[in-house]
């Protein structure tokens, strides 16, 4: 999100965003390096400056590892994985009421609620996801409300949100189909009811920001928390991330785009297959479900060869973990990935959407998903081909610091 | 029983399983070319399958196995044939147990509700899978009595069974539960304690049932009133009928333990999320365990320390080990990715191949029929392209009692392979729902 055209209080204060801590310079020499930014480089090197950041990417012949810095080999190294669509550390690993923070069932339209204030960087889900190479998240408040809240961005490390956190508002969640009125007791009680729900929220929002903006001329608007976020979404600042998993769904998703103008992301999308053409031709990138969802419910039609047809279809899509209710509590995108690839995708396609291709729909794309000269050093490393089922990843970097250094 | 009556049975007994029978192929089977893992032994690099009349008669290398006159040569030159999974755990089938009327429905039987035609069992062919425990629900201490079923195209339950009759053979096994599912209200136990001691209770009074029918003998006379449940605890305490207990936390594992020592009926551990805390104790008790392999722990307060690790802790104590889907809880589809995480948190590859296979078929009693290629045995195999564990290893061919059920080329069996429009259309296993969870 572009922090400077959001009002104030939708920023989170600087000083909350630590800088990480100063680490040891670092080399990781890899037989593959998937830098995600070109070609893999066989025998290449990754240097990590002492700011945490990269900085080279070479060819071991030809990049010198200066004295000094601590050296970690492995088979292949890619970036830190990006999962691009999680609740995890809102959702917890008990699954107990005290611990589950993705979902408020108050009201059905809550786009005030903020990730930062439910974020538990010590949840034991954040260290599962973290030991099998994911650095990044972008998590928040969950599918099954028509606005369920914000979501953010953090890293894997730090013991607090402030320490965790890239970007602290990202995007609005919300959900179009049933699902939402299980969760509501009927509010909404059909599909149509939530779409027009959801275009009422954004007229209120619209003329909200109409009269904030009239300034000193008659009696300003009292400040609506709510209201002021979905003016975001519609002045373009935040994009509404869309759960919509059928293809009524999803072309209810494309209407009210057109209709108000915001920039959307898909999320789930289960039945994109069907409607190929009308996402392609809204330009809208995708956050597909994850490989292997469960086949039931709104996702009854859902296939494991998704990834594939949105690919074939040059749409844009990344991976995600999703959001579980029971065993297990998350999904891991570096199964996802692997799964994706036993269902057609290449290996680099697959890595692309957990990593370069889920940095750039969530808006990070300048700071990682790929290894490249001054991007943070998140760096995954494995003893083998990184999606094979019974490949480890023996170390995880953030920001150049080893976060995890056993054979997961 | 009078001979008549015994003999109406069997008759009515034949009936029931002939259209099974008539599935069986006539015409003798070959397939050849492929590298074959028949877990009885050695893989043999360029194998040879022989099978008539659904079952197998030769498995060798090329030139040392004789090639019956006029059979159907199967070509699987480059592939892994793997014999048919065994599936220990599963909620395929559109079934349920018992009802919310009480904690302890040993009479219940699930082939009661199986629908032979459901979706559910197509994608289980899709993942492999020739042989299943299909299982009631865990919210229960005893929810029911389980079946265990060969995937042939069926018309009817009795198409699908093992059994040959339903009214004197044991069709499956007993399903029980400890820890936090079936807990709850009363007449539901509110504590471990109070589970334990309702079902030791329930046990003690089959040991009486038991001892009437002992002292009875052949006096029909002398026989206790009949009490359906009792008649199944009965069948469990001889060790005729498996007790398969879900059980997650290394606590409740000892629980169930102990009531197996106490009451001595053949137990197969079920879940044993914390089996890794307590392997020696299992080990020492002889008792196999099958695992659920999981993305990640947690959704329920007992999987918290599941690990993937325990598959290869158990087999290093010594403990049989075997996996299952717990479908919906996993995809049957994905049951060799359930093996090859175990191999990546430590297990040996053919020790997870065995889990697959061969350990399952022991946990059901189904050893001399399934689990492994050998001569005699049910012809249950799979046509793999590739090495069972690899990411890119697709199922193209199942075949069950010598007949091809599943063919990746086929697109309407394609279409249960990878999902997509309509592929699906059973209600899934809801295990969100509370106590009926797993």
């Amino acid at each position: 999100m572009r922090a400077t055209l959001l009002p104030a209080s939708l920023a989170i204060p600087a000083a909350l965003a630590l800088p990480g801590p100063a680490v040891a310079q670092l080399a990781v020499r890899a037989e593959t390096v998937y830098t995600m930014a070109g070609a893999p480089l066989p025998d290449g090197v990754v240097l990590v400056g002492r700011d945490g950041r990269i900085e080279r990417v070479g060819p071991a012949a030809e990049v010198r590892v200066p004295d000094g810095y601590r050296v970690l080999t492995a088979r292949a190294v890619t970036p830190g994985l990006v999962d691009a669509h999680t609740v995890v550390g809102l959702a917890g690993l008990l699954n107990q009421p005290h611990d589950q923070d993705q979902l408020e069932r108050s009201n059905p339209v809550q786009p005030e609620l903020r990730a930062i204030d439910a974020y538990n960087a010590r949840e034991d889900l954040v260290a599962w996801v973290r030991g099998f190479g994911v650095t990044t998240l972008h998590t928040g408040h969950g599918p099954g409300a028509l606005v369920s809240g914000q979501t953010m961005v953090v890293k894997t490390a730090g013991s607090t949100v402030g320490e965790a956190l890239v970007d602290s508002v990202t995007m609005v969640a919300m959900t179009l189909g049933p699902d939402v009125g299980r969760n509501f007791n009927n509010r909404p009680g059909t599909r149509a009811r939530g779409v027009a729900t959801l275009r009422a929220e954004f007229v209120k929002a619209r003329e909200y920001a109409a009269k904030r903006a009239r300034g000193g001329k008659g009696e300003p608007a009292a400040r609506d928390l709510g209201r002021e976020v979905m003016a975001g979404v519609l002045a373009g600042d935040l994009p509404a991330l869309v759960t919509a998993q059928t293809a009524r769904e999803i072309l209810a998703a494309l209407r009210l785009r057109e209709e108000f103008g915001f920039r959307l992301v898909l999320d789930g999308a289960a039945e994109a297959y069907l409607v190929l053409d009308q996402i392609r031709a809204a330009g809208v990138p995708v956050i597909l479900h994850p490989t292997m969802a469960r086949h039931g419910g709104t996702m009854e039609n859902a296939t494991f060869e998704t990834a594939v047809k949105l690919r074939d279809a040059g749409i844009p899509f990344a991976l995600q973990s999703g959001y579980e209710g029971y065993v297990p509590k998350t999904r891991v995108v570096l199964f996802e990935a692997a799964m994706a690839v036993a269902y057609g995708l290449t290996v680099e396609q697959a890595l692309a959407a957990v990593t370069i291709d889920a940095a750039r729909i969530i808006g990070q794309d300048a700071r990682i998903g790929s290894l490249e000269r001054g991007k943070d050093a998140d760096l995954a490393l494995f003893d083998g081909p990184p999606l094979e089922h019974t490949t480890h990843v023996c170390a995880v970097l953030v920001r150049g610091v080893p976060v995890s250094e056993e054979c997961r | 029983m009078p001979t008549a009556a015994r003999a109406a049975r069997t008759a009515l007994a034949c009936v029931l399983a002939l259209p099974a029978a008539a599935l069986a192929q006539e015409r003798p089977l070959v397939v050849r070319g492929a590298r074959i893992l028949p877990v009885a032994g050695p893989p043999i690099e360029r194998g040879v399958l022989v099978a008539r009349d659904g079952k197998i008669i030769a498995v060798g290398a090329e030139g040392t196995v004789e090639l019956p006159a006029g059979a159907e040569v199967v070509d699987a030159t480059g592939k892994v044939v793997v014999p048919g999974l065994v599936d220990t755990h599963s909620h395929i089938g559109d079934g349920d147990g018992g009802d919310r009327s009480e904690p302890i429905q040993g009479d219940v039987r699930i082939l009661d509700a199986i629908d032979p035609r459901s979706d559910g069992f197509r994608a289980a062919l899709a993942g492999g899978i020739t042989t299943v425990n299909v299982m009631p629900g865990s919210g229960h201490l005893m929810s029911g009595q389980t079946a265990y079923l060969k995937l042939r195209r069926g018309r009817t339950i009795n198409d699908l069974l093992f059994c040959r009759d339903v009214l004197r053979d044991v069709c499956g096994g007993l399903k029980m539960a400890n820890g936090t599912n079936p807990r709850g209200e009363s007449p539901w136990p509110g504590t471990r304690g109070k589970a334990a001691a309702m079902i030791r209770e329930r046990f003690v009074k089959a040991l009486e049932y038991r001892e009437k029918l002992r002292a009875a003998g052949t006096d029909s006379t002398k026989r206790p009133e009949r009490d359906l449940e009792l008649e199944i605890l009965v069948e469990a305490l001889d060790g005729r009928r498996v007790v398969h207990h879900h059980t997650h936390r290394h606590d409740d594992i000892l629980t169930v333990l102990r009531l197996q020592r106490e009451f001595g009926f053949r137990l197969v551990l079920q879940h044993v999320s914390e089996g890794w805390k307590v392997a020696p104790e299992i080990a020492a008790a002889g008792v196999p365990a099958s695992v659920i392999v999981i993305d990640a722990p947690g959704g329920k307060l007992e999987a918290v320390d599941l690990s993937l690790r325990t598959g290869a802790i158990l087999d290093a104590a010594g403990v049989l080990v075997g996996f299952h889907t717990d479908d919906g809880i996993t995809d049957s589809r994905f049951f060799l990715r359930s093996a090859a995480l175990a191999v990546r948190a430590g297990m040996a590859p053919e020790k997870a191949l065995y889990a697959l296979t061969m350990a399952g078929a022991r946990m059901l009693d189904l050893a001399d029929r399934v689990g492994s290629l050998e001569p005699g045995k049910d012809a249950d195999f799979v046509i793999l392209s590739g090495e069972p564990l690899a990411l890119a290893t697709r199922v193209e061919q199942t075949w069950v009692e010598g007949r091809k059920l599943f063919d990746l080329s086929d697109p309407a069996d394609r279409l249960f392979a990878v999902g997509g429009w309509r592929a699906v259309r059973d209600a899934p296993f809801d295990h969100h729902d509370g106590m009926e969870g797993h």
